[in-house]
């Protein structure tokens, strides 16, 4: 039913594009998805799952047709999310789990869907514009066996993360991925630590404040009253202490938290590429040694395959180029978003909490007077 | 002696710059701030002059001229005091200020001194009515203080001594201004020996605060990290409070061995205070309370009030014990989230010298630090949480477990008079007996002995009317305490609560054009 991918240019405008929100429909999620067209002729509204988008992500997978693609870092697309999951599940999904009604998980994917929308080359795919704009789910048939298919069963036979490149550039950009990708996993996962335990307090604030209910009196007596009143005040305060960490873990879970497991995926996204390409590089330099050693009656065909490698290598490489290029200047500009918004809105909340306990403080102190 | 000439009282704590206790207080306290102005206690708070007032305390006779006025509460009260009478003559100079304690009586002695212009109410009968409508009057001439704690000797044989400090007019005594030395078990001495001679009267002793073997073990082998300091801080801290109570009570403050307490050079050690752990203090009342429980009585007089009362602070100490484990569980996960904080900051400290963009870097460096002063305010709020809250509550606690022994003290002082009664009953059947029987050698004795006994029955009568009434104005002004003192320190809580969230809003301002510098 799905018609070959063609090359084309997508109908919508990347940045319009919203995941609002997700459907349970028994043990599945559904995504509702909207965007603008680009003619500004109306919107489209399609409903997708977890399985749709993974097929999309095949497809981006396998086009063979563009020369290094391989060298392209590829918008990472959470993992499944699953209902009723044990926490250990949960816990992988980390702060995509968090939040009400799957909303930041929402963000993760629509996050997703902009970048690909926002690639030059991703962009083109017809994949891509089925998935945003036909009213019917995309087919499930399997996806051809791209190239990825190939590379990633052999990926397991080979353990050439620590290949030493030929290149400076490429090595320093290797080194310095993986210090990031651990950097980034680890700060995550503390920050989601910091998370819950303000969740945490801010449920002990809600015993408190229900316990202090518990201590009020209708008594006529006019020191149990008094005392009764300060009960109902100090809950008030606790109430409001109680407030500002669920804002507090809101804010951060919105803003940072969503920023640095975004940081966290991207920063494995292009490790995926570098390690792709040096599996290139071994190629390359297995082909190389099988032309050199090879005997007369092989060597035309040795070499030949050794041309198509370098061939293959070098464009890998450049287009890895651009990318990390590119790369980098967005992970600059996804990270200071993220910190300006994390920063506005804590700070927001911060000014909204100290007016409140100024008040609670002068409504305290004119008690019983 | 009419009071024509008034003292000039000494200045108070809110004037700037002549409080000869502030240059001590500023070696004292951690935060440079006077001693006594910091204390939101009962007795301090007295003395925050009112601002419509200003500093000038001379207007002492104006309706509210109580909380800047230099008072003393002067008690005639039936406890055998050598000075008081003295001290009656002595303060007829000043102006006098009624405390709850028998206003008909002071104002009999000293009605003559006050000029007309007293409008409290020193004239009106003392009655339940009146003494439940009087005015909190408590106000006391008396700062003191507890600081300085110091570890003195080594090894197992180690104390640590803390000093307590005291500010006062009242001229019993020596010096205005003084400091003495004292030990834990100082403490528990006082309370000891304050406990014999005032818990038969009906009064509520203010408990001391626990003892602890685990804590003081901890101090004295030398372990010196955070719990060490925390325990000693918490345990000065408990001390000053509880003799903040002592002293605001009216009764308690006169009593010598108070006085020695506080201006004695050098106490004798106290002995057998090994009994007066916390724990052992409770198990006391406990038992107290289950004794008088089993027995079925019914109090047949027709005031319900003190069974009511009773049954109101049983509750509420179990109230309290609730919320004392819930404000402990917040305690828990605001250190939790301290650690988790502080985690985090390295965490994003590495991540920014990680990154190669230098703006980028440095707005994480600055995340890190920002972070890192976060968990310090986290730490302070949950030292303010527990220090403030839950050790008020504890407080309570305990003090609910003095008034509950209160209340059992009455209700030993009625069971011995009824027992006096049937004891005289039977004496009385005995007599009618040898009446009967005609036996004239034994009918003297059984006359001296009805005699006796009815001697007996009238004196535990009146003693069973007067414990009534002070456990009754005992209660009374405690519940009155108890809210003000709530009352304060949650004031102060919040206070500490703002200050911590204030500075929040400033880490947040600092750190937002790091975070907008990035390019």
């Amino acid at each position: 039913m799905m018609e070959e991918a063609r090359e084309g240019s997508l109908s919508v405008s990347a940045q319009t594009i919203r995941v609002t929100e997700a459907v349970r429909d028994g043990d599945a999620l559904t995504f509702i998805v909207i965007s603008q067209k680009l003619s500004g002729s109306g919107e489209y509204h399609v409903a997708r799952t977890h399985e749709d988008f993974q097929w999309l992500q095949q497809c981006l997978f396998s086009q063979e047709v563009v020369p290094g693609i391989l060298g392209v870092i590829f918008p990472p697309l959470p993992a499944k999310p699953q209902l009723n999951a044990p926490a250990k599940v949960l816990k992988q999904l980390g702060f995509l789990a968090m939040g009400e009604d799957w909303r930041m998980y929402c963000m993760a994917l629509e996050t997703y869907l902009q970048q690909v929308a926002a690639h030059t080359t991703l962009s083109k795919n017809k994949c891509l514009e089925n998935f945003l704009t036909s009213s019917e789910p995309p087919g499930h048939q399997r996806a051809r066996k791209g190239i990825f298919n190939r590379l990633s069963q052999a990926m397991e036979g080979m353990r050439k993360e620590g290949h030493k490149d030929v290149d400076d550039f490429f090595q320093t950009e290797r080194d310095n991925n993986l210090t990031l990708t651990g950097c980034s996993k680890s700060a995550t996962e503390r920050f989601i630590d910091v998370v819950l335990t303000e969740q945490k307090l801010a449920v002990a604030c809600g015993h408190f404040s229900t316990a202090l209910h518990l201590c009020v009196e209708q008594e006529e007596d006019s020191a149990v009253l008094a005392f009764s009143k300060i009960c109902v005040k100090l809950s008030e305060v606790i109430d409001s202490i109680k407030r500002n960490f669920e804002s507090v873990a809101e804010n951060n879970l919105s803003t940072l938290g969503l920023g640095l497991d975004l940081e966290s995926r991207c920063q494995e996204a292009e490790k995926e590429m570098l390690y792709r390409r040096t599996c290139k590089l071994v190629e390359l330099e297995t082909a190389s040694r099988n032309a050199e050693r090879a005997k007369p009656v092989k060597k035309a065909a040795m070499d030949e395959l050794k041309v198509a490698a370098e061939k293959e290598f070098d464009h890998v490489s450049g287009v890895a180029k651009q990318e990390i290029a590119r790369f980098h200047s967005t992970h600059v500009e996804l990270l200071r978003q993220a910190l300006i918004l994390w920063c506005e809105k804590q700070l927001e909340t911060a000014r909204d909490t100290s007016f409140r306990y100024s008040q609670h403080l002068q409504a305290f102190k004119g008690l019983g007077e | 002696m009419a009071a024509s000439s008034r003292r000039n009282p000494p200045p108070l704590p809110g004037a700037e710059n002549q409080d000869p206790l502030s240059e001590m207080a500023d070696e004292d306290s951690d935060e440079g701030e006077d001693i006594f102005v910091g204390n939101s206690n009962p007795v301090a708070e007295a003395f925050q002059p009112d601002t419509a007032n200003g500093e000038e305390p001379a207007d002492l006779f104006s309706e509210e001229g109580t909380s800047t006025a230099v008072n003393s509460s002067i008690t005639t009260s039936k406890s055998n005091y050598v000075h008081s009478d003295n001290e009656n003559d002595l303060f007829a100079e000043v102006s006098v200020e009624l405390s709850m304690e028998n206003p008909s009586t002071t104002a009999k002695s000293s009605g003559a001194e006050f000029t007309p212009s007293l409008t409290l109410s020193a004239t009106q009968p003392e009655s339940m009515e009146q003494l439940e409508e009087e005015k909190d009057e408590d106000s006391f001439d008396l700062e003191v203080a507890v600081t300085n704690p110091e570890k003195i000797g080594d090894g197992m044989n180690a104390y640590m001594a803390y000093k307590v400090s005291t500010r006062t007019t009242l001229p019993m005594f020596r010096n205005r201004t003084f400091s003495v030395w004292r030990r834990f078990s100082d403490f528990l001495g006082l309370y000891e020996k304050l406990s014999v001679k005032h818990s038969l009267n009906g009064c509520i002793i203010p408990p001391p605060p626990e003892k602890s073997v685990v804590g003081m073990t901890k101090v004295k082998v030398g372990k010196d990290d955070s719990s060490s300091a925390d325990f000693v801080e918490r345990r000065r801290a408990a001390l000053e409070r509880y003799l903040q109570r002592v002293v605001c009570h009216p009764s308690l403050l006169q009593d010598p061995d108070v006085r020695e307490f506080l201006e004695r050079d050098e106490l004798p050690r106290a002995v057998g205070t090994h009994t007066l752990s916390g724990a052992g203090f409770l198990k006391m009342i406990n038992r107290a309370s289950d004794a008088v429980s089993k027995m079925t009585i019914k109090i047949s007089d027709s005031d319900a009030w003190f069974d009511n009362k009773l049954q109101e602070v049983e509750s509420e100490e179990l109230q309290l014990r609730k919320l004392h484990a819930v404000v402990d569980s917040l305690v828990n996960h605001r250190k939790e989230l301290c650690g988790n904080t502080a985690v985090f900051a390295k965490s994003m400290a590495m991540l920014g010298n990680s990154e190669d963009n230098t703006a980028l870097s440095r707005a994480l460096s600055q995340l890190a630090e920002v972070e890192d002063k976060m968990e310090t305010l986290h730490q302070e709020q949950a030292a303010s949480d527990f220090f403030i809250l839950a050790e008020l509550l504890a407080d309570y606690i305990r003090l609910l477990g003095a008034v509950r022994g209160c209340f059992e003290q009455r209700m030993k002082t009625w069971q011995r008079w009824q027992e006096a009664q049937s004891t005289l009953q039977k004496k009385r059947e005995v007599e009618a007996k040898l009446l009967w029987a005609n036996k004239p050698d034994k009918l003297q004795q059984a006359k001296e002995e009805i005699t006796e006994w009815e001697g007996k029955v009238t004196q535990y009568e009146r003693d069973f009317d007067r414990i009534s009434v002070t456990v009754r104005k005992e209660f009374l002004r405690f519940e009155k305490e108890k809210s003000k003192d709530f009352k304060s320190q949650i004031v102060k809580y919040l206070e500490s609560l703002l200050q911590s969230q204030q500075r929040h809003v400033k880490f947040w301002e600092a750190f937002l054009p790091e975070a907008k510098a990035i390019a």
